[in-house]
């Protein structure tokens, strides 16, 4: 299929019915308004279901239910709404319910606003609701990575019964760049076989995230770690660019990977040898990329669009080899290829 | 590389004209983007949009240094202007604004663009005035990659003004030639 | 042997945690009585709520869901349009449906969403102890209103049978009791018939049941019964709100 030019929030809608979902239930909140809208005109296509439910709330309790009834399914939604839909996302992960959640950040806390930031990502990567659980994290850079990794992630979903979350930002959502809808690989996926879809010659199925013996509890937990420990050995993805002889790595995802690039370049052009490490997935944490740098780093330099809620990710991977520092806006500010750069400069001892 | 800030009232076509721009980029097979401001800003009536064509990989796709700006109302040339890299180009509707000094480190283009849309009989147009004046003071894309661009923006059932527009994209480019 | 009275093949053979005396026992047999009468049991997928009903998706021999706390009628609206050919019920207390679950159970019913409520009102919170409920009657003491309930402190209790058939889409609303045996058939009735609408495929469809809390009312069962009578039906009439018929 030949590239089209499509808005972010319109690619994600498309991505998910390429990949066979055929569920969507949401709640209208910007900068993310325009995946339901998509998905209110081409759902129906496609034999499928689109609901706009009462409250983000609703939204996601009926994925829960849809989901358990065997479906793939989607929600969407950006910051405060993702916050309201942390129960329903911590039962999802308790049940071991596949879906894809996106999450369109905007700057926090509270209301907010509504211009891009990668503040969630706390949220996202540590849990979010209550209990000791993970989601699958996805942290795209473009339009096209975030189709591609959506048309995964469902099946991601289905194969670790497991909630994935797209981390985009009102930037990925609200750009325009040429897409493409490639068939991604498949993955070997069993028969959902525990799905409530009538018990029609079997036993009864049942989707629960209770049990009240404290053993049994237990049990389940070690279960789920055992799950989000084969995410970690398996599941890992970056990209390292110009690292190889780099003395200043720099960590950033999504949108700021893309301006830490055009930073890259920058410092090069100036003698200095800098290099980027982007996380693609920041649950599992892309530790092993950190282990096949060279020794020439002299330091880290995380760059985000939040008050430095990754570096402690980066320390934990640099595990005290360098000094880890940290450049970023937040509240809805995206940083400039400027103030990236003197931050850089002044960290290795200024212009050369 | 281009990077370009297109921006005006609601309704005078500024968001599509980046969108062709980035369009014919695409079909011309370079690198683009575009994206627009969006939020309550949106409803006070002015607009703009961000687009980068270039052969090299996109970076930040907001832009901070523009090459070109274009400025279909006063306000979008108050704010903009400043933004532009020296040597950078303004291109503005001077059916609209009455220009008073402004900066003399970049190229300043003055088009009527509201007059010279209602000489071809549709005010609608002026965008697509404005977008021959670029084309030709740019060439950020090629005519007839806009020409193609406009046939994938515009719905069938409104390619009866495929003509004017094409006839607005040539006015523009003549009034600078 | 002739057989005259057996376990409905809806319910499973798990012995309930219920407390002696508590209706919810009545209650989950007639619904499984119903399932059982219109052979839907292997196409029948119900989902549990929060409260003391929490763990019937042990109790129904069917597939099940357990919700979070008042979402239950979303987690059966994504059954439910994943599953249109299903039967989809949710079981819900005065708590889950009436306090925390407000939204979900209008606008479930405001959709015409085609799934069957259960609602069974006790005016207490079961699980949790005895506190005040949404459907507490005034004067009712609880031990989060130790004085009994105030209306001018927390106004009154809200009756959801009238609540929701202002909705259009709820097109059978019905409220009985299960404090005698008249009224036990009476209840499996009106169960049977909103099941019976939801497979029409007219809309949604809700059986308010009042119950009692021997527990944590602190009155033996039959007092139990006694009061339900005197107390609750005075201010929650029983009687069809609407049917399927009016709705034409």
């Amino acid at each position: 299929m030949a590239k089209q030019l499509m808005k972010g929030n319109e690619a994600i809608g498309e991505a998910a019915v390429q990949a066979g979902c055929r569920y969507f239930f949401g709640y209208p909140i910007t900068p993310q308004n325009e995946v339901p809208e998509y998905m209110s005109r081409r759902l129906p296509e496609v034999g499928g279901v689109f609901l706009q439910a009462e409250s983000e709330v609703a939204a996601i309790n009926m994925v829960y239910g849809a989901a358990g009834a065997g479906a793939r399914v989607m929600t969407s939604s950006s910051s405060p709404g993702i916050s309201l839909k942390q129960e329903g996302i911590s039962y999802i992960a308790g049940s071991e319910l596949p879906c894809v959640i996106i999450n369109i950040i905007r700057g926090g806390p509270g209301l907010g606003g509504i211009q891009p930031a990668q503040s969630d990502y706390f949220q996202a990567t540590k849990g979010g609701g209550h209990g000791d659980y993970n989601l699958f994290v996805f942290a795209p850079a473009s339009v096209q990575e975030m189709v591609d990794l959506i048309m995964e992630s469902f099946d991601i979903a289905d194969y670790y019964r497991n909630p994935v979350m797209i981390m985009g930002d009102g930037t990925l959502g609200q750009m325009m760049e040429p897409v493409e809808f490639k068939p991604v690989k498949k993955r070997d996926l069993p028969p959902k076989d525990w799905a409530t879809t009538g018990c029609v010659g079997r036993e009864h199925n049942i989707i629960n995230s209770l049990a009240l013996v404290a053993e049994n509890l237990e049990r389940h937990n070690w279960k789920l770690q055992e799950k989000y420990k084969q995410m970690k050995e398996n599941e890992q993805r970056w990209e390292l660019y110009k690292t190889e002889d780099a003395e200043l790595v720099m960590v950033a995802y999504g949108t700021t990977a893309r301006i830490v690039k055009s930073v890259v370049n920058k410092l090069r052009e100036q003698g200095i040898k800098a290099g980027l490490l982007r996380p693609i997935t920041i649950f599992p944490y892309p530790e092993k990329a950190f282990a096949l740098l060279p020794d020439s780093v002299k330091a880290f330099l995380t760059v985000e669009m939040s008050a430095g809620q990754m570096v402690q990710d980066v320390r934990l991977a640099v595990n005290g080899k360098c000094p880890v520092h940290f450049c970023g806006r937040t509240g809805g500010i995206i940083p400039t290829p400027a103030e990236i750069t003197k931050v850089a400069m002044e960290i290795m001892g200024g212009e050369r | 590389m281009a990077e370009m800030i297109f921006a005006g009232f609601g309704g005078q076509g500024v968001m599509s004209m980046g969108m062709m721009v980035a369009y014919a980029g695409m079909i011309e097979e370079k690198n683009v983007s575009w994206i627009p401001s969006y939020g309550p800003e949106m409803r006070g009536g002015t607009a703009n949009c961000a687009v980068v064509v270039t052969a090299d990989e996109i970076g930040s796709p907001i832009i901070t240094e523009p090459d070109v700006v274009v400025a279909m109302n006063l306000p979008s040339m108050t704010k903009f202007e400043p933004m532009l890299k020296p040597g950078g180009m303004l291109i503005y509707n001077s059916s609209l604004i009455e220009r008073e000094g402004g900066r003399d480190d970049i190229t300043v283009i003055a088009v009527p663009a509201n007059d010279l849309a209602s000489e071809l009989g549709n005010t609608r147009v002026a965008n697509m005035i404005v977008m021959g004046t670029l084309l030709a003071k740019t060439k950020v894309v090629g005519i007839d990659s806009i020409k193609k661009a406009l046939r994938q923006v515009l719905p069938v059932h409104r390619h009866d003004l495929l003509g004017v527009n094409e006839d607005a994209m040539k006015r523009g480019a003549e009034y600078v030639k | 042997m002739q057989v005259v009275f057996q376990r409905p093949s809806a319910l499973s053979d798990k012995h309930t945690h219920y407390c002696p005396g508590c209706t919810h026992g009545i209650i989950h047999r007639l619904v499984a009585e119903a399932i059982d009468e219109l052979d839907v049991r292997e196409k029948t997928i119900g989902v549990a709520s929060v409260g003391c009903s929490v763990l019937a998706y042990e109790y129904f021999n069917c597939d099940m869901q357990q919700a979070a706390h008042g979402r239950a009628p979303a987690v059966a609206t994504g059954i439910k349009r994943v599953h249109p050919d299903k039967v989809v019920f949710t079981y819900q207390g005065d708590g889950d449906l009436a306090s925390i679950g407000m939204a979900e159970i209008v606008h479930a019913a405001a959709r015409g969403e085609k799934i069957t409520t259960i609602f069974v009102n006790n005016t207490i919170y079961g699980m949790t102890g005895g506190q005040m409920a949404p459907t507490s009657l005034v004067g009712q003491k609880t031990t989060t209103s130790p004085f009994g309930r105030k209306a001018e402190h927390c106004g009154y209790p809200i009756k959801i049978a009238e609540l929701l058939s202002t909705l259009q889409g709820a097109v059978s609303v019905a409220r009985v009791s299960v404090h005698d045996v008249p009224n036990i058939i009476k209840a499996k009735k009106a169960i049977k018939k909103a099941f019976e609408v939801q497979l029409s495929g007219a809309g949604f469809s809700i059986v308010e049941v009042l119950s009692t809390c021997p527990t944590n009312w602190g009155k033996p069962p039959l007092e139990a019964l006694k009061w339900l009578k005197e107390n609750m039906i005075p201010y929650y009439p029983l009687g069809e709100y609407r049917t399927p018929e009016e709705v034409k």
